[in-house]
């Protein structure tokens, strides 16, 4: 029974982190119809960047609360700067072009971060300082469920509500939801839709630098390539759940996540990651719409 | 009169909540000009669509007849390739060529079903691949010939005039080699020359034998052309007839000007 | 000539690289030994080397606005001339057979080091013009590409380890597994929409080199497979040296095959058929053409030649093993077609040569290799998505009276 909710806290985990990453693909897609191949490098720089910060200011001897917000803000803001840009240089240019253009491109930019941050830092794994301490009241149950599951769970939950309240009733996340619907209608009832993508790239990098600095401490090691798997991953929960949709990239993340725990912990762990790029070219296969998705019928 | 090449019974289709077509019942014979017209959006392309196995239909029937074998064969589900092999063409009413492809080309794609050789003949250019190969060219420019494109083999189809690429997707759906050619708006945006001209190539390709079922909003050439016309409104029938019937029909006077206006 | 106001706007642009790449470029942390530096000189060359790429840009875009204003008046007369040489035959076969004396004269000039370089770069040109059928021709983005040529190396590689085959007939079987492998997963996903094509075959791309990572009593796992007998020679024992030559003809033959076999395929009915489908599927289908089994020919045809260059991987190197094909030697393959000019075969030959051997001769820049993959797949896109050498398409001419006479 232990051994059970032990699978069943680290796949919570593990999902959770998916949907913060899942988000970024989701919204994009839903605002341009762009897989943004680059997404997943966007968290490996905002774990990086997260990394860069904390270590610097605990070399100088700040407290760990000021290191951990500090390393979040940073992470967060340098994420988002990357976003924009990207957007701005590789995929704004061919909002016209064909469908299959903006997407070279992505993978492009994603094969030229992965390598800037090699060429740049290193291509070793880096220890990731330990950002959220053991706490007392999980002495008990520390054997079974971490703090640090804790704290990730909790963070996601709170965020998952602060976007949903964003997207729900601020301008911009109204503004954000009529230019999915419509870009041409969006535009021509006046609202920016240039600056409308940068504000979803802007949160869907947040996100994701949030999520690659909460699981870079939770596992406790990072590198340049982390992005590549995390990134196909969270796009995999991202189409099990209906890629476009908020609430269905949290449910594919969790459907994603427990599966992958449960059967790493049951079955084998040679095949964690054969098990996730199954499920991805399954569904894509068998039910391209996701769970939660609708299906396009083109007009003619 | 002889038993009809396209049988429509009760045809339907829905879009989630939307009726685009509601029990649709349509027959055409061999020779005809048959005209389907009504107001935007009243399902009229929606229709040349679940014909052409674009779209699957919700409900109803459709069978073709071939004019010559007398085979008859159920449309419903089949894959728009199936369909147009069975000798059913069509033109699109949002101009859908192969852009960076020649005139020529764009044509030749057209025999594509008519024609065989795959890797092998590709590769090795056996005399039957290279028999094939001219005749595919010799049709197709006497096809281009016949809608007078054959100054422009080699333009690319996006560089030509509107009205040519109109001419140019009736061409293509030509090479098909059908019996019913289904024409969405072949004189949208066209000038009143071009439309004349259009006028005489419809007659010239019904003439070789083709039967030809259009959608139009010009009313000039639709009552020059049909011998029949069907009106849709709202996904229904709504009248059908020879021209001078249906243009002193109440409905469809309705239909076109409007709920306030008593014909 | 430039206005202030361009001036300011790349200032801007050199300001904000500089603040982007902080992080990254300018601070190294060594956790271990708790040291910072801080590289202040890489903030210098951001700034400098940002602000002068704005530029750049600036002026291209500029430029092309202005040709684009004067189009009209010059469109015919503007052909490039390297499509007049490829167009016409007094061109093109004379330059053909030098290129080829050059290839067939090369093992004698240069080291055998030199031809070794020269026979991967070759490789790639044969997986180039593979792939260029799928991706250039039919337009099927397919980013698992590396997978065919893992199985055809691997079939090669158990088949001789378990059997002793010999690599003339690994070569068929190679090539012919990876097409069957290419028809099994092709006809299920080639109905999906482009971008998730692209994505389930980077999946695929993915499973099929993480099963030859774990399943270990098949593919002796990430140690991989070693001791594969290179090619023979009617039984004859070759030198070490005399092999690398014959390896070496064998991928020129190879090359100057596909060379023969993509040309004439590119100007059937079947290459035309592709190129439909890369325009518009639903007119295609509307016109009587067969969407899927169109797309799996090529998508099969693409990986049989993936397949025979993997078995020729697998004898050159008489080793195997999963780290060899990963998605970036996917993501290489693409660049080189994308570089090239999807669709064109003089394009991707170039290249496959640009890419592959300017890191070979220029040391420095090979630790770039991968940064620069990256980028020109962004800059193509951009600024030339057609590549370097944009396809010929052939032209008809009609007699006056009668009806044909083509080419
Ligand atoms: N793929 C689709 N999904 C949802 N609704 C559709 C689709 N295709 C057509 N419709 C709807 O069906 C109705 C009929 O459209 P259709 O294009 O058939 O009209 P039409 O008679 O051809 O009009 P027009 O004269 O403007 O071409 C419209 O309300 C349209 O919005
Ligand atoms: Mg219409």
């Amino acid at each position: 029974m232990d051994y059970f909710i032990e699978l069943l806290f680290g796949g919570l985990t593990r999902g959770s982190i998916y949907a913060l990453i899942a988000l970024g693909y989701t919204m994009v897609y839903g605002i341009i119809g762009l897989i943004n191949f680059a997404h997943g490098e966007i968290y490996m720089i905002g774990a990086f960047t997260s990394f860069i910060v904390a270590t610097v200011l605990s070399i100088y001897g700040f407290p760990l609360l000021a290191i951990v917000v500090i390393a979040a803000l940073a992470a967060a803001v340098w994420s988002s700067a990357y976003g924009v840009t990207i957007e701005k240089i590789a995929y704004r240019p061919l909002r016209h072009a064909p469908r299959l253009s903006p997407l070279i491109s992505a993978i492009g930019m994603s094969i030229f971060l992965q390598n800037y941050v090699l060429l740049a830092q290193t291509s070793d794994f880096l220890p990731f300082p330990a950002l959220i301490p053991e706490f007392a009241f999980m002495e008990p149950v520390a054997h079974i469920v971490g703090s640090s599951d804790l704290v990730i769970l909790i963070t996601t939950t709170l965020v998952m509500f602060a976007l949903t309240l964003l997207i729900k009733f601020t301008r911009i996340g109204k503004a954000m939801r009529a230019t999915a619907q419509d870009r041409t209608m969006a535009m021509l009832v006046g609202i920016n839709v240039d600056r409308v993508i940068s504000a979803t790239f802007v949160i869907g990098s947040a996100l994701a630098a949030l999520g690659g600095m909460l699981i870079a401490s939770h596992i406790g090691q990072i590198n340049f390539y982390i992005g590549f798997l995390a990134g196909i991953k969270a796009f995999t929960a991202a189409v099990l759940g209906g890629i476009g949709s908020i609430p269905g990239a949290v449910l594919g993340s969790l459907v994603l996540g427990l599966t992958e725990s449960f059967a790493t912990g049951y079955v084998s762990s040679d095949y964690e990651d054969v098990f996730a790029f199954s499920l991805l070219v399954l569904i894509l296969i068998f039910k391209p719409s996701g769970l939660l998705g609708k299906a396009e019928t083109k007009k003619v | 009169m002889s038993e009809a090449i396209l049988n429509v019974s009760n045809l339907t289709m829905d879009f989630g909540g939307i009726r685009a077509l509601d029990s649709v019942d349509i027959e055409i014979h061999r020779g005809e000009i048959v005209a389907l017209i009504g107001p935007n959006g009243a399902g009229k392309t929606t229709f040349f669509n679940c014909l052409t196995g674009i779209y699957t239909p919700s409900a109803g029937e459709i069978q073709l007849r071939h004019p010559e074998t007398g085979k008859k064969s159920r449309l419903n589900g089949m894959k728009p390739n199936k369909i147009t092999e069975k000798g059913m063409a069509r033109t699109f009413q949002n101009i859908r060529l192969f852009a960076n492809m020649s005139v020529l080309e764009n044509v030749m794609i057209g025999r594509h079903c008519r024609s065989h050789a795959l890797i092998f003949g590709a590769i090795f250019r056996n005399p039957a691949t290279r028999k094939e190969e001219r005749e595919i060219v010799d049709i197709s420019y006497q096809i281009l010939k016949k809608v007078g494109l054959h100054k422009q083999v080699n333009e690319q189809a996006k560089n030509l005039s509107y009205g040519a690429q109109r001419r140019l997707e009736i061409a293509r759906a030509l090479a098909t080699d059908p019996f019913l050619l289904l024409l969405d708006e072949p004189a949208a945006g066209m000038n009143p020359q071009e439309t004349e001209a259009l006028i005489n190539l419809i007659r010239l390709i019904c003439s070789e034998g083709h039967s030809i079922l259009l959608i139009e909003h010009d009313m000039k050439l639709v009552m020059s052309l049909s011998d029949r016309i069907f009106v849709m409104d709202y996904g229904k029938k709504i009248a059908q007839g020879t021209p001078e019937e249906v243009r002193s029909n109440p409905a469809v006077i309705k239909a076109y000007l409007g709920e306030d206006v008593d014909a | 000539m430039f206005p202030v106001k361009e001036l300011k706007r790349s200032l801007f642009v050199s300001i904000w690289f500089a603040f982007l790449t902080f992080p990254i470029m300018v601070i190294k942390v060594d956790p271990i030994e708790r040291i910072v530096s801080w590289r202040w000189d890489n903030m210098i060359f951001v700034a400098i080397g940002s602000f002068v790429l704005s530029i750049l840009a600036k002026v291209y875009f500029v430029r092309k606005e202005r040709r684009a204003g004067s189009k009209k008046a010059q469109t015919v007369l503007t052909e490039p001339y390297v499509h007049r040489i490829l167009r016409e035959p007094r061109f093109l076969y004379p330059l053909s057979l030098a290129v080829l004396t050059f290839a067939i004269l090369f093992p004698h000039l240069f080291s055998a080091y030199q031809t070794n370089i020269m026979t991967t770069a070759l490789m790639y040109v044969v997986l180039g013009l593979g792939l260029n059928i799928v991706v250039g021709v039919a337009g099927l983005l397919d980013l698992g590409y590396v997978a065919f040529y893992a199985v055809g190396a691997y079939s090669y590689a158990l088949l001789n380890m378990h059997f002793g085959l010999s690599f003339w007939l690994a070569m068929p079987i190679g090539g012919l597994l990876a097409a069957f492998v290419g028809v099994l997963l092709g006809f299920p996903v080639l109905r999906l929409r482009g971008d998730y094509l692209a994505i389930v075959t980077l999946g695929f791309g993915e499973i099929i080199r993480l099963v030859l990572e774990n399943w270990n009593d098949f593919s002796q796992g990430p140690s991989g497979i070693a001791n594969i007998s290179r090619p023979g020679f009617f039984g004859i024992d070759m030198s070490f040296s005399a092999s690398i030559n014959y390896i070496y003809y064998l991928v020129v033959g190879l090359v100057v095959v596909t060379i023969f076999v993509v040309n004439r395929l590119q100007s059937s009915r079947l290459g035309r058929a592709w190129l439909a489908l890369r325009e518009d599927e639903i007119a295609c289908q509307a016109m009587g053409i067969d969407k899927t089994k169109t797309k799996l020919i090529a998508f099969s045809l693409g990986a049989f030649w993936a397949g025979l260059v993997g078995v020729i991987f697998a004898a050159k190197t008489t080793f195997v093993n999963p780290a060899s094909f990963t998605f970036l030697e996917s993501a290489i393959i693409l660049s080189i077609v994308v570089l090239g000019g999807m669709g064109s075969i003089v394009g991707v030959i170039l290249g496959a040569l640009t890419l592959i051997l300017l890191p070979e001769y220029l040391r420095a820049l090979s630790e770039y290799r991968m940064l620069a993959f990256g980028a020109i797949l962004v800059i193509m896109m951009i600024f030339r998505p057609e590549g370097l050498i944009s396809n010929v398409r052939r032209s008809y001419r009609f007699k006056k009276q009668t009806s044909s006479e083509s080419e």
